[in-house]
């Protein structure tokens, strides 16, 4: 019922690119963002695209999980190229009957722009997909912990996010349980219009609240146990390392950007 | 209505790296009227079984027949069986939502559709099942009672669908020894006065000993063992294979055979050892006096 519902992506194996330090692969991730926007011509997007193959390949994940983020953005991948394929001006006239005008110009713009979001969804799930959510939080609160000199919270943020996206599959559970504990009681999750389909779900809403805030009373009460007192002087049990693999994929992404600059200045 | 599974498997989170085998190849008949007990250890499969006989589940493989009609064919109404097929799940006090004790018992009848005449009386009847009082607690909050009483609440929320089968799992769990007390009683009471079918998941043997007609032993998704429960205590050796123990009087029975007292191997109920150990003593006596 709720198993198709994924929000961690995770995918637990062991590779290369899962080892990198979380912190590499969230600024990789960013610059690679950036880099996607910087490829013009077909010699970039090649670059980008060998990138990805490379990454891909080197991280043991296997391919249907990376396309499985772009299912629920088929429809705006669609719309980008034909909107972009009809309606960019262009001088070489390849097709064109009735109002219908496809240039060549306008066929490489909303192959590329396509492109562009299919790079986009499949470097981000890659991160994703690669690293842990809580290792991704602390990834976080290490790279924003400068700006506490301005009294951001770095600290109380990444433990809000680690608390969160831990307690995410937890009240799944706990909600396909009490989903099922209603069904079997006779409650109809599935039929009838929006408005009795929503008074159904209150059988469910109500004791997942209740236990969300019994949880959370919980939890509060066990770190303060523990002697949890904020993030001030706390150290990590997994100290985040930068190993040679770090160096090596900051170099193969900085040699990715000047290419694409020199691509941008040279073509 | 006796509940037949064939060869049924179950595998949690199929086709990715995270795919466990929860349940493997498992087949046993559920006969109208016995008390069936699932023991097993943390993890051996016992909670997916009994949600696949409610429906709430579907098998990977296999076919569960509800009076010879098949649970997961398309045009079974699942939603009908479950009303006949009651499942009480692990700490069913967190399903409890309406403002009313009264009111929560009713949302299973309610959702039957059933007249009002019908539904009030069902309610009485599940409060008098969970021995409750209906003017004391029938306009409380359920959130305002004890752990025990809610528990009994969600149970009477689910007897009050009138089931033929009732299916617990592990009723007893975190109650303390009063509440675990007036629960099997109350499900004792239900099996023999009202004559219904119960499934009951327990790690405990001694509940076990007491209440069961049939045991069924699971391990790693497989059945072990099924037997009365004399054949079953019989088998320490058995039990303790697979993570599990004998009850209390089973266990004393055995250290009191080894100190070369003659008793019978099969005792596992209190009452019956109490009578043998008093004949026993008794006959010492006699021979004393002699």
């Amino acid at each position: 019922m709720l198993s198709n519902i994924t929000l961690g992506q995770y995918y637990p194996v062991d590779s290369r690119v899962h080892r990198l330090d979380p912190r590499t692969k969230l600024i990789l991730s960013i610059v690679f963002i950036v880099a996607v926007f910087l490829a013009k011509t077909w010699v970039g997007y090649g670059l980008l695209f060998a990138f990805i193959v490379l990454a891909a390949r080197l991280s043991n994940v296997p391919l249907k999980m990376l396309f499985r983020g772009l299912k629920p953005l088929k429809w705006i991948l669609i719309i980008t190229f034909l909107l972009n394929l009809f309606f960019t001006p262009g001088d070489t006239v390849w097709v064109s009957f009735w109002v219908i005008r496809i240039t060549k110009e306008a066929f490489f713009q909303a192959l590329f722009y396509s492109l562009r979001l299919v790079f986009l969804v499949i470097g981000t799930s890659l991160l994703t997909l690669t690293t842990s959510p809580v290792a991704l939080a602390d990834a976080m609160e290490i790279l924003l912990s400068p700006l506490k000199v301005i009294h951001f919270p770095a600290h109380e943020l990444a433990m809000m996010m680690t608390i969160a996206l831990r307690f995410v599959p937890t009240l799944l559970e706990e909600a396909d349980k009490i989903m099922k504990a209603q069904m079997a009681r006779g409650a109809d999750f599935e039929s009838g219009n929006l408005i009795t389909r929503a008074k159904a779900m209150v059988p469910l809403l109500v004791p997942l609240f209740v236990s969300a805030f019994r949880r959370a009373s919980d939890l509060a009460m066990a770190m303060e146990s523990r002697c949890y007192h904020g993030g001030e002087g706390r150290t990590r049990l997994r100290v985040l390392k930068f190993t040679r693999n770090d160096g090596i994929a900051c170099l193969v992404v900085a040699a990715l950007v000047a290419l694409l600059i020199l691509e941008g200045i040279l073509l | 209505m006796p509940i037949e599974v064939k060869n049924l498997t179950h595998c949690y989170s199929e086709g990715n790296a995270l795919k466990t085998v929860a349940l493997n190849d498992v087949s046993f008949t559920v006969e109208d009227g016995e008390f069936l007990g699932i023991i097993g250890h943390t993890g051996s499969g016992k909670s997916t079984l009994v949600q696949h006989l409610n429906g709430l589940l579907k098998p990977s493989s296999g076919q569960i027949l509800i009076d010879g009609e098949d649970l997961n064919a398309e045009k079974t109404d699942r939603r009908a069986l479950r009303q006949r097929i009651g499942l009480v799940f692990q700490y069913p006090e967190y399903q409890l939502f309406e403002e009313t004790v009264e009111k929560d018992i009713a949302f299973g009848p309610k959702s039957m559709k059933l007249p009002e005449a019908e539904i009030e009386e069902r309610v009485s009847w599940a409060l008098e099942c969970v021995h409750l009082d209906r003017e004391t607690v029938g306009k409380k909050s359920p959130f305002e009672l004890s752990g025990g009483q809610m528990r009994r609440v969600a149970i009477a929320g689910v007897l009050a669908m009138k089931p033929s089968v009732l299916i617990l799992d592990e009723p007893s769990a975190g109650l303390d020894p009063m509440g675990r007390d007036a629960i099997l009683t109350m499900v004792e009471e239900l099996h023999a006065r009202d004559h219904i079918t119960i499934l009951m998941v327990s790690h405990s043997m001694d509940d076990m000993a007491r209440l069961a007609t049939r045991l069924l032993v699971m391990s790693e998704g497989k059945i072990a063992a099924v037997g009365t429960p004399r054949e079953i205590f019989s088998q320490p050796e058995l039990l303790s294979s697979i993570g599990l123990d004998v009850p209390e009087a089973a266990r004393l029975c055995a250290r009191l055979r080894q100190e070369g007292y003659d008793l019978p191997a099969d005792l596992y109920r209190p009452e019956e050892l109490k009578e043998h150990l008093l004949r026993l003593f008794g006959e010492r006596k006699e021979g004393a006096g002699c």
